[in-house]
């Protein structure tokens, strides 16, 4: 359907009014300078997304588009252990979107080289010239991502990291947040060189309203895996952009899990470049409507463009209260890419009636020789089960959360390293007991 | 102990009662046995004591040591000392057996204000129960039930009421499906928890659970009543002759 003029103006305004309340920092090198151009550009061609568009039909963008954040009041993590604390790691803290390099480690690793966006910005860093926006770009076709395209253009802040080795230590990203009203854009980039690995973690708010973008290039033979956890403020936003690139015999796998938050849209962008590559999406998210509003969304989408890759998505969301979820999952098989394997699975379990979920899985195959499936079911808790456990002794709120943490687990099991996974486990098991107890 | 009193009960979707009034007493260190046809309303009455959504009691009472077990919610009924092995076990995929076990021991300690068990002691406590029932360590790491072959989930049943140690103990057809050397596991199993202070309510189908555990009175239960009650020859009776004749004595 054609949009009116009137709507058409909207946009307009609605990007305008939005550009006009941000700057980029000055004092970049030309390179740089130029690719926030480029960015601004973009994101004007296409406009701010609006409910409209039909890539933002189950999710309302208009807080994430509007001029200025809305007010997120700050969650108390009251005796709580931090997630990642018995992991040594890298740790690099952001607090509502602003490096705070007295919190955060000295930026050096074994394997590593680490800089700060804004440090980077002003070099000429060849591969960082080379990626920051450039998969952003190719990551605009076919379906526009204007978020991540003010993202490039205006990001403050963020890290870029180039792994050149075995990294030892998970570089792991902090994101707190302190202030009510902050809106923080942050940009990171992650250069995974020939046979090099990396995990990157992330955990934490970070801001009343937070757009995140990273780019990955995870050249031949490389790894990244990544875990993050999005903060439990109930009030804060996010819409944050994972594009990524793999290599020949790379692997790029992702875990999150997101607890609370009245808005998230996590979007991950694939290509999958390198025959024999890898690529893993998982994500465990869990909403009770009853203390806030919450709205997630996982957007995936995977293009395979090389032989005999594998892509898996694993997508599970417990939803209570009126919460609501949505995934639009999207696997592209190109001429040529013969042999890939494409798995997805998206699943929500509702516990009770107020609460929703919209799928929309997409296949779009255009080589013969492949194996794809999908599916997506919308399910209640197994009232039978329940009734088992309680026949045992263990109370309807406990045996519930049994049967949570079993539905979630296998977006749980796609974390290969057993220490994450052990960590994500155990904090998903203190949300539910804290709200048990509430 | 266990003490039904003209119980009544119906589908609560459907206009159809199933039990027409059952009356039975389960004194402590007793065993006592329901037999009857297929349909007849044996896993009904377990159900109910127990807390099944479902069904609806249309009248009569049911109590543990005076304790209205029908007011109760499923967990209280456990806590208070009830316990029911199912006829068919349920499966559980993603919660290990074991992580089930030591959630359902202390959630009932800590009903009953006891200290909860540590780790260690459970771990060194299951597996001296399991060992007596031939259950290995990959049958406590699987998920629960989930993969079991039938006499695997029986026995599973039975560890439980083992590691539970419920004082009022219902067992439903807990034989079928078990092979002669299974079924010989479980009744040990059960022997070894009779005692003075516990109950047994024995369900089953055929008289040769009742050769190994030796029940003290024996009810027939047709068309949701209990029609005759007597000692253990009642049950030879039975595996003789069938229903049939005392059905039609009763008639
Ligand atoms: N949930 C149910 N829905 C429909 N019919 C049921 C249900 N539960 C029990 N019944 C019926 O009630 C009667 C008694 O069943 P049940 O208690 O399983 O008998 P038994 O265990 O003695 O074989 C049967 O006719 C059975 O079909
Ligand atoms: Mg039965």
């Amino acid at each position: 359907m054609a949009a009116s003029a009137a709507q058409v103006q909207a946009r307009v305004d609605l990007t305008e009014a939005r550009i006009a309340a941000l700057s980029a920092p000055s004092g970049e090198a030309g390179w740089a300078v130029e690719a926030r151009r480029e960015a601004t550009a973009r994101l004007r061609a296409a406009g701010l997304p609006t409910r409209r568009d039909e890539y933002w039909k189950y999710t309302d963008p208009a807080t994430l588009t509007q001029a200025e954040a809305t007010r997120a009041s700050l969650f108390e993590a009251s005796g709580e252990v931090p997630l990642y604390s018995g992991i040594d790691r890298l740790k690099i803290v952001f607090v509502d979107g602003v490096f705070d390099a007295a919190q955060s480690d000295d930026l050096t690793g074994e394997g590593l080289e680490v800089d700060r966006l804004s440090e980077a910005l002003k070099k000429d860093i060849h591969w960082a010239r080379d990626l920051y926006g450039v998969l952003e770009t190719r990551g605009q076709d076919p379906v526009l991502r204007p978020l991540a395209a003010l993202n490039t253009a205006f990001a403050t802040d963020g890290v870029v990291i180039r792994a050149t080795g075995k990294v030892s230590k998970p570089v792991s990203f902090v994101y707190l947040h302190q202030d009510e009203s902050s809106d923080a854009i942050l940009h990171h980039l992650v250069r995974v060189e020939p046979g090099a690995e990396v995990t990157v973690l992330e955990n934490g708010p970070a801001a009343a309203r937070f757009n995140k973008c990273m780019e990955i290039d995870v050249a031949d033979g490389g790894a990244f895996h990544h875990v993050r956890a999005q903060g439990r403020d109930h009030e804060r936003r996010a819409v944050t952009h994972m594009f990524a690139r793999v290599g020949e015999g790379a692997t790029y796998k992702s875990f999150s899990l997101t607890a609370n938050g009245v808005l998230t849209r996590n979007e991950h962008v694939i290509e999958i470049a390198g025959d024999d590559a890898v690529a893993h999406v998982a994500g465990a998210a869990m909403g009770d409507g009853a203390s806030g509003a919450f709205h997630h969304d996982d957007t995936v989408f995977i293009t395979h463009d090389a032989q005999r890759c594998e892509s898996r998505q694993v997508f599970k969301k417990v939803l209570r209260n009126g919460a609501e979820g949505v995934f639009q999952g999207k696997i592209l098989v190109k001429p040529g890419a013969q042999k890939t394997d494409g798995y997805q699975i998206s699943q929500a379990l509702l516990l009770d009636e107020d609460s929703s979920f919209q799928a929309k899985p997409e296949l779009e195959i255009y080589a013969d020789d492949v194996q794809c499936s999908h599916g997506s079911t919308t399910g209640a808790l197994d009232e039978t089960a329940l009734y088992y456990l309680r026949s045992r002794g263990v109370p309807r709120a406990e045996a519930t959360d049994l049967l949570v943490l079993a539905f979630l687990a296998e977006a749980i099991e796609e974390i290969e390293d057993e220490r994450l996974r052990g960590d994500i486990h155990t904090r998903l098991e203190q949300w539910l007991e804290r709200r048990r107890q509430a | 102990m266990l003490e039904i009193k003209n119980l009544q009960v119906k589908l609560e979707e459907e206009d159809k009662q199933i039990l027409k009034g059952v009356d039975l007493t389960v004194e402590a260190g007793k065993v006592h046995a329901i037999m009857g046809p297929n349909g007849s309303g044996k896993s009904t009455l377990s159900y109910v004591l127990s807390g099944r959504d479902g069904y609806e009691v249309t009248g009569g009472t049911a109590t543990l040591d005076g304790d209205d077990l029908l007011d109760m919610e499923p967990e209280e009924r456990a806590a208070a000392g009830l316990f029911l092995a199912f006829q068919y076990p349920v499966e559980i995929p993603g919660v290990g057996n074991m992580t089930f076990l030591r959630t359902a021991l202390n959630a009932q300690r800590k009903a009953r204000g006891e200290d909860e068990v540590s780790a260690g002691d459970f771990l060194k406590l299951v597996r001296a129960k399991a060992k007596e029932l031939q259950i290995d360590a990959d049958m406590l790491k699987r998920p629960v039930n989930v993969g079991f072959s039938g006499g695997e989930k029986k026995r599973n049943e039975i560890l439980q009421m083992a590691l539970l140690e419920p004082r009022m103990c219902i067992l439903d057809e807990t034989d079928s499906g078990l092979d002669v050397d299974a079924m010989k596991l479980v009744a040990e199993g059960v022997n070894a928890l009779r005692s003075e202070g516990r109950g047994f309510l024995v369900i089953t189908h055929y008289q040769r659970l009742l050769d190994h555990i030796k029940p003290d009175v024996v009810h027939i239960m047709a068309d949701g009543r209990i029609i005759k009650s007597g000692g253990p020859e009642l049950a030879l009776e039975v595996e003789e002759n069938g229903y049939a004749d005392i059905l039609g004595e009763v008639a």
